[in-house]
């Protein structure tokens, strides 16, 4: 394998999870709250795609492409009730957005 | 020297990838965030590209750099990018816990794995000239992952259905039986 070897992927991916996970904790807008949730999704896919190079299985391939789905439809459903937030007036803050129906 | 210019690429890229995804979470302008994150995912692919995954890097570009993050910067274009706090409210407690989190998270994935099962990680497994191709990928995915593929249909289906429902008028809800 040219250049550097899998450890250095799961590293690089561990740091992405770690940064993403902050994100999520420390953000308060739910727009960012989800573009960090992206970032950890990406995170566990790098460490897929890293294992499936070490293992030399492409299945570690064909689950990332299904995270990739997953996560587009997550990011759907996020936005439309983000969208459905702001059409109602409420304020966009995560820490505000504590009923339903409100 | 061909190895040494991988290096540089990798090194290029990965340092790309992580300074994008702190800045994702710095930036208190959501629009910048959405910016950065696509330079998080272009940089991304390039790490894919050289695990010789060249189809998930593809798809990394066309489906999450192009479509998914095309909707995000309309909805926040819609929304008039609203600026929020860059920290989290409830004062300066929760803030540090979620930075004593992410740390603690920080530690454990990468200290632990990369020390307990460093050494059995180093030695990589040969692959084919096809390992990665489309080719392989769809063999897959109509073989052993066939319901998993089916399933992903299913998700998808049920996203856009609701999509569509939460972005109804919300003067039409009565009609609704």
């Amino acid at each position: 394998m040219l250049g550097p070897g899998v450890p250095w992927y799961l590293a690089v991916s561990g740091v992405l999870f770690a940064i993403g996970a902050t994100g999520v904790l420390l953000r308060r807008s739910p727009l960012i709250v989800l573009l960090s949730l992206e970032i950890m999704l990406n995170a566990s896919n790098l460490a897929l795609v890293g294992f499936s190079r070490l293992l030399g299985a492409v299945d570690g391939q064909v689950f990332a492409i299904g995270v990739m789905a997953v996560a587009a439809a997550e990011v759907t459903v996020g936005l439309g009730l983000i969208v459905a937030f702001a059409r109602r007036d409420m304020e966009l803050d995560v820490d505000a957005l504590t009923e339903l129906r409100g | 020297m061909g190895n040494f210019l991988v290096w540089v690429i990798w090194i290029v890229a990965a340092l790309a990838c992580l300074g994008t995804g702190m800045a994702v979470v710095g930036f208190t302008n959501p629009f910048y965030s959405a910016l950065s994150l696509i330079g998080n995912l272009a940089s991304l692919a390039v790490l894919y590209l050289l695990a010789s995954a060249e189809f998930v890097a593809a798809a990394q570009i066309l489906v999450y750099a192009g479509a998914v993050m095309v909707m995000f910067l309309f909805v926040i274009a819609y929304l008039g990018g609203r600026a929020d706090a860059p920290w989290a409210g409830g004062g300066r407690w929760l803030q540090l816990a979620a930075l004593v989190a992410g740390a603690a998270l920080l530690v454990e994935v990468v200290v632990a794995l990369l020390l307990k099962a460093g050494g059995r990680l180093s030695d990589e497994a040969a692959v084919s000239g096809s390992f990665g191709s489309p080719a392989e990928i769809g063999k897959l995915f109509l073989t052993d992952h066939l319901l998993a593929f089916e399933i992903t249909s299913i998700v998808l289906l049920v996203a856009a259905v609701g999509g569509v429902v939460l972005g109804m008028r919300s003067d039409a809800e009565g009609e609704r039986s």
